[in-house]
């Protein structure tokens, strides 16, 4: 029995990192996820047969609950909510490596269970990383529902919180590893700590850098999960874990430089908040050329043969892809050029825009990147931003600010010959850095939401044939 | 250091450099599914939640594993099926343009 669910475990590993290969490139990744959910499958059957496990009611209740509560939650979230939701679903996973880890300690402190020092380790090791995964993705999620929180929270002497709080957690294992007094005390303590801990680490970070976040807590959330495959002898625990810590190290790095912004700035720099509230009141007296939809249309139709649409995550929550699309197919009739500028964080992760205008049915060939349509902005006539602010901001440029969005490369929107916005207000975006296009002389200012905006610009287009 | 022990870090260093060389050259379209996959692998840890709670004689323990698998079959349960939906998004496209020519024939 013990080989037969051995080989069980090595299949399902196997098929696990075929997954991950597969999710490498776009034709093959959704294949990519159900060869791993199929690994998945196994491995939970097989563990079912182990003969430890001996009541089977509770089991069927809690996966009951916790799959209803999965399926429900992950049917019903907008996509444009995605990032969030997986922070909560990585936060869960990492408080269930530290609750797992609690429940062993307890067996081993009882004498209903062996356990030597490399035991008590792994156990001290889970807590810590599963809590401090658990209460960053929850800050995390938070931040990104903007319920509180928003922005870089930050009080005096935080570095100095963190590294005693840490300072004493390690203390406290250490006296439950050497058998000192109270050490059930002291692991219960090493686990409020770290839920401390987490929310300590995360709380400083700035909304923009929230997806480098969330995929470093996922990558601690693997090696969690590793750590309690130790603790329980159990080798698919330790190769999913040891694969999901050590690829999500990769991709948080491949994200971050991706967004030119280097890890260690984000998560030791607690970003710099003061700068832009002393700027801004001089700011809002520049003043804005604001524009109605007829102005935008009379450009659009007599003083523009190339445009590029960049869309933001305003468009997402407007619902207004769909329009986007009819922008398109009205200016293309009228013979223009048109093309979408995709901004790699566009959106609020990687790759969520082009989700998101994939399934507003926007034709994939007009959907450029960066990289792609950049040089292209200073032969073109009109860009119009639709609900975007971060991503086209100059002031990332500006080697002298020292801004939340500084050497996040931008798309260069300023070097086209007009720039059409449509936004709701010059409130500065996600990121909470002012942008000086605004106030630029080529610059118009459609005050709209997305969705109102689009559709009046679209009507305009239309009565002026 | 016993036997064991030695055999489970050769298998975690191995499956860690397994990992580094999986994700090499990733485009970032993909970043956000590949980060939404490895989540849900990391649910994993379900398997330890459900040896924790089947084997539980304590109500403490049944409580801490209660928590722990209900967490984790979240973790398992949403992850895929959020993936899957982002996924999805991507495959609508061929479809649709082979409707859209055999419309175009027909004219």
């Amino acid at each position: 029995m013990h080989t037969f669910m051995t080989l069980s475990y090595m299949f399902a590993a196997l098929l696990f990192i075929l997954g991950v290969r597969r999710l490498r490139s776009p034709e093959t990744a959704r294949s990519g996820n159900s060869l791993a959910a199929i690994g998945m499958a196994i491995a939970l059957g097989v563990t079912l047969l182990d003969q430890r496990i001996v009541s089977y009611w509770e089991i069927l209740v809690g996966v009951a609950i916790g799959s209803v509560i999965g399926y429900v939650s992950a049917v019903r979230v907008p996509m444009t909510a995605m990032p969030q939701m997986v922070a909560a679903f990585n936060g869960v996973g990492g408080g269930a490596v530290a609750f797992i880890a609690l429940a062993e300690f307890y067996q081993i402190h009882i004498g209903q269970v062996a356990g030597d020092r490399a035991d008590v380790f792994f156990i001290l090791a889970g807590i810590l990383i599963g809590s401090v995964s658990f209460a960053g993705s929850a800050i995390a999620y938070v931040k990104l529902e903007e319920l509180f929180l928003a922005g870089s929270v930050t009080f005096p002497y935080q570095k100095v919180a963190n590294a005693g709080l840490l300072g004493a957690a390690v203390l406290l294992g250490i006296n439950a590893l050497a058998g000192g007094p109270l050490p059930l005390l002291s692991v219960w303590l090493v686990f409020l700590i770290a839920l401390t801990l987490g929310v300590l680490l995360v709380i400083p970070i700035g909304g923009a850098d929230m997806p480098i976040v969330i995929s470093l807590l996922n990558a601690f959330t693997g090696l969690a999960a590793a750590m309690s495959g130790f603790l329980l002898s159990n080798e698919v625990l330790i190769i999913a874990g040891a694969l999901v810590g050590a690829s999500g190290t990769i991709l948080t790095r491949l994200m971050s430089s991706s967004l030119g912004r280097p890890l260690n700035k984000i998560i030791f720099a607690g970003v710099g908040a003061s700068p832009p509230a002393a700027a801004k009141k001089e700011e809002d007296e520049k003043p804005v050329n604001s524009v109605t939809p007829e102005d935008v249309a009379a450009v659009l139709n007599y003083d523009a043969d190339s445009v590029i649409i960049v869309p933001g995550y305003g468009l997402a929550v407007a619902q207004a892809q769909t329009l986007a699309a009819e922008l398109v197919e009205v200016l293309e009739r009228k013979g223009k050029v048109v093309r979408f500028a995709i901004h790699p964080v566009a959106g609020r992760m990687p790759g969520h825009m082009n989700v998101l205008l994939a399934e507003a049915d926007v034709p994939y060939d007009k959907l450029l990147d960066l990289e792609e349509i950049n040089a292209d902005f200073p032969e073109t006539d009109a860009v119009i931003v639709v609900g975007a602010n971060d991503v086209v901001n100059p002031a990332a440029k500006d080697p002298n600010l020292d801004s939340p969005i500084s050497g996040m490369p931008v798309l260069d929107v300023e070097s086209a010959r007009r720039v059409i916005f449509i936004k709701r207000s010059l409130s500065p975006g996600f990121a909470g850095v002012d942008n000086p296009l605004f106030y630029q002389e080529k610059t118009m200012m459609l005050f709209a939401d997305a969705r109102q905006g689009l559709q009046d610009v679209i009507a305009a287009l239309k009565e002026s044939g | 250091m016993d036997q064991q022990l030695l055999l489970e870090i050769i298998i975690f260093v191995l499956a860690a450099v397994i990992g580094f060389e999986l994700i090499s050259r990733v485009p970032s379209l993909l970043h956000t599914p590949l980060m939404s996959a490895t989540n849900a692998i990391h649910g994993i840890i379900l398997v330890g939640a459900l040896l924790v709670l089947g084997a539980s004689e304590s109500l403490l323990t049944t409580v801490l594993g209660m928590i722990a698998v209900i967490f984790a079959t979240i973790n398992v349960v949403g992850g895929f099926v959020v993936t899957n939906r982002m996924l999805e998004m991507f495959k609508r496209e061929p479809q649709k343009k082979r409707r859209v020519r055999r419309v175009r024939r027909r004219v």
